[in-house]
């Protein structure tokens, strides 16, 4: 194998890993949903519009690798973050809830889980896509060499 | 080969899915039966209004909320099981006003009891629901003049519905859905199952389901 394919190999993995964090946090979401019957709130539901897609869209550029795939999954995953990144801090209650708009329905601030104290909903969220876009900046940084 | 890795890791993904709901049901199932077994006071209150045999040995639990349309729907299907299996079925109303507003509706239902109308009340506040509790423009105001068919005195519902005494039982109605998992309504236990899916089918074979089993 020269080192050009053995490189390509590389960045293919690394986008597959990327791909099946992303597949895992969507799953995982709707486990929440469907399996224990959490209902999703309003931003939950504008992290999800993000989560989605790219379960699709890094797929696609599995086949044929596509480094492209960065261009188009970076601006979701970003956008998934700055919401997961607000929800955490009206989570932890460094933005008051009054002044936010999903009151009605299905509080945003609810606590449905609380693993070892830190692990809530919107921070496994947070987590999620910050790997996501750690792993697509790395993959831009390989492929535009 | 690499087609081959992602079906695989498709696979398996979906895999993990699957087994841990299946895991997570199981576990819910069993937690479920602890509680009917060991709590079941989470199910039944002592203001808890029943119909039927009262030792009818299939114990129908339903988490309802006045203002919601499924629970209006369900209800003649609940009443044509309970004929169906005459004196084999209780059936125990318990409150998950989950709409807004809603507790407003159930204070006066409750006060409706005083005057020995409850199930005539819930019956007009069903029938006459999609005048009053519309999701786009409620007017709770306007279920007063429903009321009277049911033969209530108003005047005197109005003095009872802000009844202490009220507010506590819908409170502790509310705090025994949360501890149930009841997030939706109807939320219907049978001898402390769960319907795994929702749906008046899935319903009927529970009931049908514990009639065989209990008689």
């Amino acid at each position: 194998m020269s080192q050009q394919e053995q490189l390509s190999d590389e960045n293919w993995t690394l986008l597959f890993i990327t791909w099946i964090i992303a597949t895992a946090a969507a799953l995982g979401s709707l486990f929440f949903s469907h399996v224990m019957e959490f209902a999703p709130c309003v931003l939950c539901w504008y992290q999800r519009v993000c989560l989605f897609p790219l379960v699709i869209i890094l797929a696609t550029g599995l086949f044929p690798f596509d480094k492209r795939v960065v261009t188009y999954a970076l601006p979701l995953a970003i956008a998934g973050w700055l919401t997961a990144f607000y929800h955490n801090l009206l989570y932890s209650g460094i933005i008051p809830q009054e002044l936010q708009p999903c009151s009605q329905g299905v509080s945003c601030t609810e606590k449905y889980i609380d693993l070892f104290g830190f692990l809530t909903i919107p921070m496994l969220s947070l987590l999620g896509f910050s790997t996501i876009i750690t792993l697509l900046f790395l993959l831009k940084k390989r492929t535009s060499k | 080969m690499k087609y081959k890795i992602f079906a695989g890791t498709c696979l398996v993904l979906i895999g993990i899915f699957l087994a841990s709901s299946f895991y997570f049901k199981d576990q819910q199932a069993k937690q479920y039966d602890f509680m009917a077994k060991h709590n079941l006071s989470t199910f039944v209150r002592e203001h808890s209004k029943s119909l039927g045999n009262s030792d009818a040995k299939v114990l129908l639990v339903e988490f309802m909320d006045p203002a919601c349309e499924t629970c209006a729907a369900f209800s003649p299907l609940v009443k044509q099981m309970m004929a169906d299996n005459p004196g084999k079925i209780k059936l125990v109303l318990r409150y998950a006003p989950f709409h807004d507003g809603a507790d407003y509706f159930v204070k006066i239902l409750e006060a409706s009891k005083n005057q020995g109308k409850y199930w005539e009340t819930l019956k007009v506040m069903f029938d006459s629901q999609s005048e009053w509790a519309s999701h786009s423009s409620p007017q709770p105001q306007k279920i007063w003049q429903f009321l009277p068919e049911a033969g209530l005195d108003l005047e005197r519902i109005k003095q009872d519905m802000n009844d202490p005494e009220i507010a506590k039982r819908i409170e502790q109605d509310i705090a025994d859905a949360k501890t149930l998992n009841v997030r939706k309504t109807p939320g219907f236990f049978v001898n402390g199952k769960p319907l795994e899916t929702f749906g008046s089918k899935q319903l009927y074979q529970l009931i049908r389901a514990e009639i065989k089993a209990k008689y």
